[in-house]
């Protein structure tokens, strides 16, 4: 989930005038907006509702995650990488994944940095790495993992403070298009999965209101490297992931967003991709030039 | 660049290694946990494990089939997991005669509940019309959810409890001859939607109080909705249930409810209840277990009750809470407690609780912490009842668990539906009528039971289907008894829609044992709260009788202790629970010691 924070195509925040904005704690950097704004709905998240499995398990994902990112990052790039963006798969596996076992939030971790390094198209991984890693532990140990499922608690508050906050910072990382769509997108095949398989519409919408969705759709969908670059291809691919949740939920799978997410980004990855070499011979330039920066 | 090329070789081998090691894991957890034995062999099972069950219900002369309430046509889409309790036993001797009979509760309107009295050949006889305790659901009064029993009056007869979603009734029990209603002179509330009640001396009077624990708030009549927003506010934080009721016995047949007054004042969802004393005070502390929420823990001192969840651990975090019973589990005379929650592959991994004491800490500073995974007792299904007793009389307790939730249809599950709800906020989720249909589907059903067999180093193996629990009913309560006095735990499961079965216990005569009779004077006759240390062979264990334990169920009140081969015991510690201390030397083996508590 998310390496928004060290996203090559995150602009830097200008004044209205155009220039630079001045530095204050507005103008926070962004690659530590969203590491900071996850960390705060982990904290009250949890001191207020318990959403935690444990302290220790948050805490195992979140270092095994850095730990491997520090280490393959040495690896592959000869320095030591940015840990926020691995902060951030941390500690989404940790709040995300619920299992009574130790070792899924070890090995989600792992296998989410992992993928980053190893499931690479012409210099740039194609998966978000959260998505990959809960989705391969969902698909592979069903009988020992499942994902948070539950709510913020018992009241609406909580959920609209959420939802605010994480519009102004995914506003600020102009990536909010991304999330509207996909929260439209949602609602509106919402209305017609209730139309079709007869399940009340309240049901059908009822997912949107928990915390597993408010996490997928303000981190995982909105991920800078995983994503692509145009800001129409953007809202195309989000309204096909949106639509390959509607297909997996009308075939009753119950991690559909996961999955489709999992198919869908991808995908869009791969055709973005072989547009570009298709371009580039013509613009005279190579094909992997801009993506080069895409992970460090 | 090459060196980047080996590198890239060596960690892409790693990671396929890391997406195989769930299945390595998968595979090796099978190997060690499952014999493979998916039905009996007799001989082999006693061999192996030194017991083993078979299902004797018809020929014991029991024939009985639960039926399910049909409750507000509003709730139809969704009736089966609404209407999915009220299967429950509980062991009663109710004409001291020396010999265990069975009380089990009906559902359906206008069925019956069964009392099956023990005729001491193998076979029993439903006398309940006779006694005037079977035609208790009539409609517009509610429908069965439980029976626990106690001696009230201390006249040496044990009286009935009978919870409901409706009326709770208390029978006076006349001298085993039949029972009266004294629901009213009691003060009994008009109508609780309860699941859990339980009997236990909270103020050491000797006189024998009761708790009833609401599901439903108690302004539900499920059979006439005034509205459909009844169901839990929340999948795991829900506090719109019903209130909670403590009866403190008065004495001359009177009660005073006290809960305000005494510090019970929760709204969550309670479904099961169990009290012990955990800290040696002398009073039973009361531990609840909610659906929808946090389990509780109140700390007793006598007069008042003080909610430490929180503090001892047991209050953190939230499941689905089904089941509440106490087990000296490592034999170190500390009792852990065993919460049922909810499991199912791919969807919901919960996990069952084992709360056992943390080391170094006792007292009021007693905290627990959740060994279930570590001591293999941990994933059960959609688990209900459970109850610890030393099956294969080697010595340590084991755990017994039936589980399964709504089978209809093998084929079609309602897990995506209901994860779907289950995770919507709560204008959404306390509405019946936003509950997509169930049309006929499963939920959790046909699952396999659990015997986890104690090792006594510290890990329970499931051994149910090698030992002959072999069946896949929508299991809701267990009640462990010696039924016909031959020094071995038998095991009673009440099914939900389904028919009630005897697992009749064949242990290895290698392995000794010992039961206790306990009758207070001074304190509740029926001796509950009376507490046994026995020690022999250089161990020692610790039993409390109990007013109701597990989910829906009561075991027998007499204490059952097996002790292995070539046991010698040495003394019986009896702290009765007017504090008076009973020490016994010298105790003779395979025997049931009838005792009375000294003057």
């Amino acid at each position: 989930m998310s390496e928004q924070s060290t996203a090559p195509t995150a602009a830097p925040v200008r004044s209205a005038s155009g220039a630079p904005a001045r530095k204050s704690w507005l103008s926070l950097d962004n690659r530590y907006i969203a590491p900071i704004f996850i960390t705060c709905i982990l904290v009250g998240g949890h001191l207020s509702f318990g959403m935690l499995e444990s302290y220790q398990k948050t805490a195992l994902a979140i270092v095994a995650s850095i730990a491997a990112d520090l280490v393959l990052g040495r690896i592959f790039s000869g320095k030591w990488p940015n840990v926020a963006s691995a902060y951030i798969t941390g500690i989404s596996v940790g709040i995300l994944v619920r299992s009574p076992a130790f070792w899924p939030y070890v090995l989600c971790s792992v296998i989410s940095i992992t993928s980053k390094y190893v499931l690479r198209v012409k210099g740039r991984h194609i998966w978000n790495p959260s998505n990959f890693g809960i989705s391969a532990l969902l698909f592979l140990a069903p009988e020992t993992v499942a994902t948070l499922s539950i709510q913020w608690g018992n009241y609406l508050l909580p959920m609209l403070v959420i939802w605010a906050l994480g519009s102004v910072i995914i506003w600020r990382l102009r990536r909010f298009h991304i999330t509207l769509i996909y929260v439209v997108s949602f609602t509106a095949f919402a209305f017609l999965r209730s139309c079709i398989t007869g399940s009340p519409w309240q049901s059908e919408i009822a997912p949107l209101t928990g915390p597993m969705y408010q996490l997928f759709i303000f981190f995982m969908i909105t991920d800078p490297k995983t994503t692509v670059r145009s800001k129409k291809g953007q809202c195309i691919v989000v309204f096909l992931v949106a639509f390959a949740e509607f297909l997996l939920r009308l075939n009753q799978v119950v991690y559909a967003p996961f999955y489709a997410l999992f198919i869908v980004g991808p995908a869009a990855m791969l055709i973005e991709m072989w547009l570009d070499s298709r371009r580039a011979p013509a613009a005279g330039m190579g094909a992997g030039a801009g993506a080069s920066a895409a992970h460090a | 660049m090459k060196q980047h090329r080996t590198a890239r070789i060596i960690v892409s081998i790693l990671f396929v290694g890391m997406l195989a090691a769930p299945l390595v894991i998968k595979w090796e957890a099978a190997r060690r946990g499952g014999n493979g034995i998916t039905k009996l062999d007799a001989q082999s099972a006693l061999a192996r494990h030194g017991f083993y069950f078979e299902e004797v219900s018809r020929a014991a002369g029991v024939n009985f089939v639960h039926q399910a309430p049909t409750l507000d046509p509003q709730l139809a889409p969704i009736m089966p997991q609404v209407a999915s309790m009220g299967a429950s036993v509980s062991i009663v001797d109710f004409d001291r005669d020396g010999w265990p009979d069975i009380y089990v509760t009906n559902s359906g309107e206008g069925s019956k509940n069964a009392l099956y009295h023990n005729l001491h050949d193998g076979t029993f006889k439903d006398v309940a019309e006779e006694m005037g305790i079977a035609d208790v659901n009539q409609a517009g009064t509610g429908v069965s959810m439980g029976a626990v029993w106690g001696d009230y009056d201390n006249d040496g007869y044990e009286d009935l409890l009978l919870i409901k979603w409706g009326q709770p009734e208390l029978y006076h029990n006349d001298g085993g001859r039949g029972f009266t209603r004294v629901s009213e002179q009691v003060g009994l509330p008009p109508w609780v939607n309860a699941n859990t009640a339980l009997w236990f001396d909270y103020d050491g009077d000797g006189l024998l109080d009761f708790f009833i624990g609401g599901y439903y708030s108690e302004d539900v009549d499920l059979w006439h909705l005034k509205t459909t927003q009844i169901m839990p506010d929340s999948f795991e934080y829900a506090k719109n249930g019903g209130r909670k009721y403590l009866f403190h016995n008065l004495g001359n047949g009177k009660f005073e409810e006290v809960s305000a007054q005494t510090g019970i004042n929760s709204r969550r969802w309670a479904l099961a209840s169990a009290a012990a004393d955990l800290r040696g005070t002398g009073h039973p502390d009361l531990f609840i277990a909610n659906d929808y929420g946090v389990s509780e823990l109140y700390f007793n001192d006598g007069k008042h009750f003080h909610d430490v969840s929180a503090q001892t651990g047991v209050g953190f975090a939230p499941k689905s809470g089904m089941n509440a019973a106490f087990g000296d589990v490592l034999n170190d005379g500390r009792y852990g407690v065993y919460v049922s929650n909810i499991s199912e592959d791919g969807v919901l991994i919960q996990g069952n609780n084992l709360w056992m004491p943390k080391e170094g800490t006792s007292g009021d500073g007693l905290q627990f912490e959740n060994l279930a995974r570590d001591l293999g007792v941990e994933l059960g299904g959609w688990s209900f009842g459970a109850q610890f007793g030393d099956l294969n009389n080697d010595g340590t307790l084991d755990l017994y668990l039936t589980n399964g939730y709504v089978s209809q249809d093998r084929n079609r599950s309602y897990w995506y539906d209901f994860s779907k709800i289950a995770g919507g906020n709560s204008i959404i989720i306390i509405d019946a009528k936003n509950w997509p249909a169930m049309e006929g589907r499963s939920l959790s059903g046909y699952q396999q039971k659990r015997v986890w067999l104690n090792d006594g180093a510290g890990k329970f193996i499931n051994v149910a289907q090698a030992v002959g629990v072999t069946d896949t009913y929508d299991g809701r309560a267990v009640a462990l008894v010696d039924l016909w006095n031959r020094g071995v735990l038998d095991a009673v499961v009440a099914n939900q829609k389904g028919p009630l079965l005897i697992y009749k216990n064949t242990v290895t005569p290698e392995n000794k044992w010992i039961e206790f009779a306990l009758e207070g004077t001074a304190s509740n006759r029926s001796a509950i709260g009376a507490q046994v240390t026995l020690y022999w062979n250089g161990q020692q264990q610790k039993q409390e009788v109990s007013g109701g334990s597990g989910f829906a169920a009561q075991n027998d009140r007499r204490l059952h202790f097996g002790l292995g081969k070539d046991p010698h015991v040495e003394k019986a510690v009896i702290r009765w629970p007017s504090g008076k201390i009973q020490s016994i030397d010298h105790l003779g083996v395979n025997q049931i010691l009838k005792i009375k508590e000294p003057a």
